[in-house]
């Protein structure tokens, strides 16, 4: 509920906090609206989704969202797409992934450079900064913070990799919410609902499941779970398998290796995967190079083919039912989320497993978003009664002897939360102490998600046990790990160096900032110099036609030298790129051309006063 | 050790808890302290609310759960447990745990599932014994009932460890 603050004329309202889901396939952003109803921010087509695809062309700015969309096919190479699959993550971890753009394959382990060159958080930048952008355009404000969603199961560099999108972007992310409690939000708001809610959150690239008790605006998750790597994009790759096989069959073609066809049938695909929702039978079409491809595709094929998908979303839903201590009877409601929850075979699954209707009313698209513009409420203190508990959806621990994990912070707790070690010395005079942190559910480091490593140095040398450092481990309310190092007999802090084990490191993300603000203004810069070879082209075009009117040799020929010179002088300063220069030159072609126009409007006088056209 | 009774403003060493007050404690709390509450605080306000919201909600986790709530009441007592890794059989114990471990060499799969009904019996009984002690411990507060509890919790995770043995989820010992 929304609350009006009494304005006194002498405080100066605080700046906006738009909220954003920055998805797979679309990305969108909401605002709080003086009633305090979250409402969505429409572009300047008058559509609120963005798609999440970035195109570079080879000169000038990225193009995002539909656009973009269109260069898929004419320039694959050259257009990236569900991006945010390969946040925060390593070249390992996409391996058998089928993309139309290229990965750079040499480039740093940590994190995946795009054979463009840039790297996945500077993609979603691109997104984030169009969606500022419309925000600004819409409010009529600048906009500098936000709050963004992210999946509940995305681990600390995910979680990492998003937050450093939103810098480069040019965007303060106050916090980064997870997407089924946002939905949460945005259902549970208007109706001071009570009781235990489970959110179902199919989207394009990713899945969650998140089970929540609504007591008194009070909104508190008791446990989720999910899959990164769970969504839509898995249903079209399979029907791409369906469709690519027939083709090899039908033409001998292998359309992999022709990444615009290949674009081309993916977009068909997905065009019969979403019809599919409402018809009962679709015909995929794709004709390429003069052949035509068509194949019946009926409901009851495509969830034959989808099931394995559907089903993997059920084993998250029990644990998290496990793990939240409450059994399905329990249940109040369920809500969807996510594109891919129009499928109905998505929609019966869950049906079945909660024994109830799900709640749909809300459009899954728009509903993260909307939620996340109440989480801004909150922050900005808009929105007072209504407050999250959110839970680290992935243990955290630390490496032992023989490469055992010990587990200090356990799946599910509420965030912020901590724990603390002590660490002391082996052997006399050791001066290091070297501390691994991961994150996961299993027993071995080897099967976990390393997090970071953490020396503590310059430990003074003393016999071995002496030493005793407290190392505190605090999960912040975004999710995200932070670790600072006590020693315990001086009680001063104790130095350590951080190495994260994926992600940008916070130099590179400084530098990707600044690089950004540059290009922005050579964007800028660009645009003033085609605004002003465009007014050059046009008094060019003018001097060009009045050179045949009678009126130029009527001119002294010191008149026509002036006029040639200043002409040939704004010639020279076109192809520059300092659009003042432009402007100046074509100025003086103006003066220059003074006696011309006098004399082109007496003729003109004239010849209507003998009424003969001119 | 963090204060987790001051957090949520319980009297220190307060061993058999309500758990419908403990979360309306914690709601409360939480309402004051969590870092939504402080974003647009100062960079020292915010550093002390994820301080107090950390530990509320470590308390609370902690507390709301009776066994970890007592193993936390022994420490901050200054009475430490037992290692998980402790193997000494107790006494009483000795002849039941020897036929135990004779029928998991036997892979007496009968005798295991009955085993395990019977270890399950003996921790519910330990669970019973803990709320007493826990009810004898506020009325009158003393030393001697926190090592009867400290005897019973090591008890307890002994008998627990047994149970996961024969429900094929521990580690054999």
């Amino acid at each position: 509920m929304g609350t009006f603050q009494i304005d006194f004329g002498t405080t100066k309202p605080s700046p906006r906090i738009i909220g954003i889901d920055l998805g797979t396939t679309n990305s969108l952003s909401a605002y709080l609206d003086p009633t305090g109803t979250p409402q969505v921010i429409p572009g300047a087509d008058g559509r609120p989704l963005v798609p999440s695809v970035v195109h570079y062309p080879l000169e000038g700015a990225p193009v995002v969202g539909y656009e973009a969309i269109e260069r898929l096919k004419s320039d694959p190479a050259r257009t990236v797409y569900s991006a945010k699959r390969l946040m925060g993550r390593a070249l390992a971890d996409i391996a058998g992934e089928h993309l139309t753009y290229a990965i750079d394959e040499a480039a740093s382990s940590q994190v995946i450079h795009l054979a463009l060159g840039m790297t996945p958080p500077e993609v979603g930048a691109a997104v984030l900064r169009v969606l500022k952008q419309n925000a600004e355009a819409h409010l009529g404000e600048p906009v500098t913070q936000a709050v963004i969603t992210v999946p509940a199961y995305f681990n600390d560099a995910q979680r990492q990799a998003t937050k450093d999108a939103g810098r480069i972007a040019g965007l303060e992310v106050l916090r980064l919410v997870n997407e089924p409690t946002a939905a949460a939000l945005a259902y549970g708001l208007d109706k001071r609902k009570q009781g235990i809610i489970a959110v179902y959150d199919l989207g394009g690239g990713t899945f969650d499941i998140s089970i929540l008790k609504l007591h008194e605006g009070i909104f508190e998750v008791l446990a989720t779970n999910g899959d990164t790597h769970l969504g839509g994009d898995d249903i079209d790759q399979l029907l791409m398998q369906v469709a690519l096989e027939d083709l090899a069959t039908e033409w001998g073609l292998d359309l992999t290796a022709d990444p615009s066809a290949y674009q081309s049938l993916r977009q068909a695909v997905i065009a019969a995967k979403h019809a599919l929702s409402t018809a009962p039978a679709v015909s995929l079409e794709f004709a390429w190079l003069g052949k035509e491809y068509r194949r019946e595709l009926t409901r009851e094929i495509f969830d034959r083919l989808i099931l394995p998908i559907v089903d993997r979303t059920l084993g998250p839903c029990r644990r998290c039912l496990a793990d939240a201590g409450v059994t399905v009877e329990q249940i109040d409601e369920v809500v969807l989320v996510g594109g891919s929850t129009r499928i109905p075979l998505v929609r019966s699954a869950v049906e079945n497993l909660f024994r109830s209707r799900p709640h749909t009313e809300l459009n899954p698209d728009e509903v993260v978003a909307l939620g996340a513009a109440v989480q801004a409420g909150i922050l900005a203190g808009d929105v007072q009664d209504t407050l999250l508990l959110d839970v680290t959806p992935l243990s955290l621990g630390l490496e032992t002897m023989g490469g055992v994990v010990t587990k200090l912070i356990h799946r599910n707790s509420t965030i912020p939360a901590s724990a603390t070690e002590t660490f002391t010395t082996a052997i006399d005079g050791q001066r290091n102490v070297l501390i691994h942190a991961v994150q996961g559910e299993r027993e071995l480091v080897k099967d976990c998600r390393s997090l970071a490593r953490f020396d503590l140095k310059d430990i003074p040398p003393m016999p071995a046990g002496l030493p005793k450092i407290e190392v505190r481990f605090l999960i912040d309310a975004n999710g995200i790990l932070n670790v600072s190092a006590k020693e315990l007999r001086s009680g001063q802090q104790h130095s350590m160096e951080v190495t994260p084990s994926y992600g940008l490191t916070d130099d590179q993300v400084e530098a990707m900032i600044l690089a950004s603000i540059e290009h922005a203004e050579d964007d800028f810069r660009e645009r003033q110099v085609r605004e002003a070879r465009v007014e050059a082209d046009q008094i060019l075009a003018a001097i060009d036609k009045a050179k045949a009117n009678a009126a130029w040799d009527a001119l002294t020929s010191e008149e026509r030298a002036t006029v040639s010179l200043a002409t040939n002088q704004l010639l020279l300063a076109y192809h520059g790129d300092n659009h003042e220069v432009i402007l100046a030159k074509i100025e003086e072609l103006n003066q220059a051309t003074h006696p011309l126009a006098e004399t082109m409007m007496n003729t003109a006088v004239q010849g209507a006063l003998k009424g003969t056209k001119i | 050790m963090s204060d987790y009774y001051g957090s949520l403003d319980l009297p220190p060493l307060r061993l058999d808890l309500d758990l419908a007050d403990l979360e309306r404690r914690f709601h409360l709390k939480s309402r004051q302290w969590h870092p939504d509450r402080f974003a647009r605080a100062s960079a020292a306000e915010q550093e002390a609310a994820l301080d107090a919201s950390s530990v509320l909600n470590d308390a609370y986790r902690t507390l709301r759960d009776p066994l970890r709530r007592a193993e936390y009441a022994l420490r901050l007592a200054g009475l430490n447990i037992g290692e998980p890794g402790n193997k000494d059989v107790p006494a009483d114990l000795l002849e039941e745990v020897f036929d135990f471990n004779m029928a998991l060499e036997e892979a007496d799969t009968d005798e295991i599932g009955v085993a395990r009904e019977r270890f399950a019996d003996m921790r519910n009984e330990i669970d019973e014994q803990m709320l007493m002690l826990f009810a004898r411990h506020d009325a009158a507060p003393d030393r001697a009932t926190l090592e009867e509890l400290r005897a019973l919790l090591n008890r307890r995770r002994y008998i627990a460890n047994l149970i996961s043995t024969a429900s094929g989820e521990g580690i054999r010992h």
